[in-house]
Order: structure tokens, then C-alpha cells, then sequence
């Protein structure tokens, strides 16, 4: 039995449902963002597939790029996070509204 | 053999996310994410990316979820969280509903037009996988020559994110911390979520 991209592309889709059920379901600000990682790494794999099955390493590039974004984005959210549950050593994806004002 | 990685491979992944997303322990829920992305480096190898294999693993499983891993140990949030609540009633149901709903989808939509091939373009011609060079060297030419804007500018990227994390982060000097606290003591924060004044 041959494994073909689309295998790889509907792992990727498995994988990126699984974190965006996470990601609506859970309420810990932290594990949210690690279901949000998740779901990043369903689009690198997807990326990955498809520059495989085009024979294009411009998919390759993409993935660099996200990887990037992806960890600029954890270090800003980490901080609005420590910022956050500093104050309010409780505060869940409820009480973000404390940003306000 | 393949068949044997991608589907060892793609266990340790499922595995992972659905560690990921069931775990109450922060900790635990960030072991099961460094096990998903090993697995995930494991299929870009057997795709031929090895060079995003090896940032995958330096990156996301070396910096990026040492980075969770601090802010878990720094903030003692270790506390377990309580998932038997809804915070808005019926909200796990909907959510299980949607996703796999949004996942049909997306496999009909993959699978449906016959398993072979799921794209409709042509192979390229312009930037191919050659193994006339090493998979580093051909994207580190390709960075560097079509995409070269791009790079520079998640350099510049990289710097505000890390100039904005300082000051999101940083303590307040005592003095303006003490002016600030004492103004808030107005404030009385009867339960998490709530400011009264």
C-alpha cells in the first residue's frame, strides 16, 4: 500500500480539527495557545505534503516563514499572558477583558 | 517502510494532540506537545524536508515549548484545571459537533476526487526538489534570492516581538509600582473576573 500526500494532507486535517476543538473547549490561557500550535503545525505538514507531491520548494519556504511568525507569536502571547495571570493568579480566556482600559 | 513511519508517525502525533487537548495538568499537556511535534519532524523527513525536520525540533520543541514550560514553573500556575466546567452551557458539545463537521469536510472534499492525486497543478518548474543539492542549500538559495523581502522582514519581525515582550513582561521600578498599587486599592477584586468598585 503506497502512501500517497493525501495521506499526509488528511493527517493534517485530523490534526488540525483536534486543535481547534482544543482550542474552543479548553479555558487555561496556556493550553490554548499550545492548541493553537498545534493547529500550526497541521499547516506546516500540510505545506510539507503539498511541496512533496508538487515537486515546488516554495511550500518549504512557506513553512519557514509560519515557523517564524509562529514563534514571534508565542513569545508576544507569553508575555500578554505573564502580564495578565501576574495580577490575577487565576484569570482563565474569561477574564482577558482585565486588558480593558 | 513508508507505511510503517507514517503510521508510527502519525500515531505519535494523534496521540500527542489528544494529549494535548484532554490533559488538566499544564506540564503534562506540554509533554504531549513535544511528543506531537517529534512525530511531525518525523513526517517532514519522509518528505523530504529534512532542514525543516531540524528547525522543527530546534525551534518548536527546543525553544518554544521551553518558553510554555518557564511560564508555567514562573507563574506556579501548575494548578490543575477543572475541566468538568462549561463556561458557556452546551459549549463542548457544539464545539465536537463543528469540528468534526469542518473535518468531513475537508475529507470529502480531499478524497473525493479520487485518492491519486489531491492537486490540480502543475509540478513546478521553478523551484523543484532537485537532489542535485542538499535540501539546506537549496532553500537557503531560494530565501535568499526570491524570497529575501520576506526574509528580512520576519527579522525585523523577530526584533519587535522581542522588544515587545520585554516591556509586556517587565516589573514596574518600586516606586511607580507602589503609586500604581495604591491607586488600585480602590479597586476590590471580589472573585476572578470580576473588578468592583
Amino acid at each position: 500500500m503506497q502512501v500517497t500526500d493525501t495521506w499526509y494532507v488528511v493527517l493534517a486535517a485530523v490534526l488540525f480539527t483536534m486543535g481547534a476543538i482544543g482550542l474552543l473547549v479548553r479555558r487555561n490561557p496556556l493550553i490554548m495557545f499550545m492548541c493553537v500550535e498545534l493547529m500550526l503545525n497541521a499547516v506546516n505538514l500540510t505545506f510539507v505534503a503539498f511541496a512533496h507531491d508538487l515537486n515546488d520548494l516554495g511550500g518549504q519556504a512557506a513553512v519557514f516563514f509560519v515557523m517564524v511568525v509562529a514563534a514571534a507569536e508565542v513569545v508576544v502571547g507569553l508575555a500578554i499572558v505573564v502580564a495578565v495571570l501576574r495580577r490575577q493568579p487565576a484569570a482563565t480566556a474569561d477574564d482577558i477583558s482585565l486588558l480593558k482600559g | 517502510m513508508d507505511l510503517f513511519v507514517f503510521v508510527v508517525a502519525g500515531l505519535i502525533v494523534l496521540v500527542g494532540a489528544a494529549g494535548v487537548i484532554t490533559l488538566s495538568h499544564p506540564v503534562h499537556a506540554a509533554l504531549s506537545l513535544v511528543a506531537t511535534l517529534f512525530g511531525v519532524a518525523v513526517l517532514f523527513i519522509s518528505r523530504d524536508a529534512e532542514f525543516l525536520a531540524a528547525v522543527q525540533v530546534i525551534v518548536y520543541a527546543g525553544a518554544i515549548v521551553v518558553l510554555f514550560l518557564f511560564v508555567i514553573m514562573l507563574l506556579g500556575i501548575d494548578r490543575v484545571e477543572d475541566i468538568r466546567v462549561e463556561p458557556i452551557a452546551g459549549q463542548r458539545p457544539a464545539a465536537l459537533v463543528g469540528g468534526v463537521a469542518a473535518l468531513g469536510l475537508s475529507l470529502v472534499a480531499l478524497l473525493a476526487a479520487g485518492a491519486d492525486r489531491t492537486t490540480t497543478g502543475l509540478a513546478s518548474r521553478t523551484a523543484p526538489i532537485g537532489e542535485d543539492a542538499s535540501n539546506i542549500s537549496r532553500l537557503g538559495q531560494l530565501l535568499f534570492s526570491r524570497y529575501v523581502f520576506a526574509f528580512e522582514a520576519t527579522a525585523i519581525l523577530l526584533t519587535v516581538s522581542v522588544v515587545a515582550a520585554v516591556l509586556l513582561a517587565r516589573r514596574l521600578p518600586t516606586s511607580d509600582r507602589d503609586e500604581m498599587l495604591a491607586a488600585e486599592s480602590e479597586l476590590t477584586v471580589d472573585e476572578p473576573g470580576e473588578a468592583v468598585r
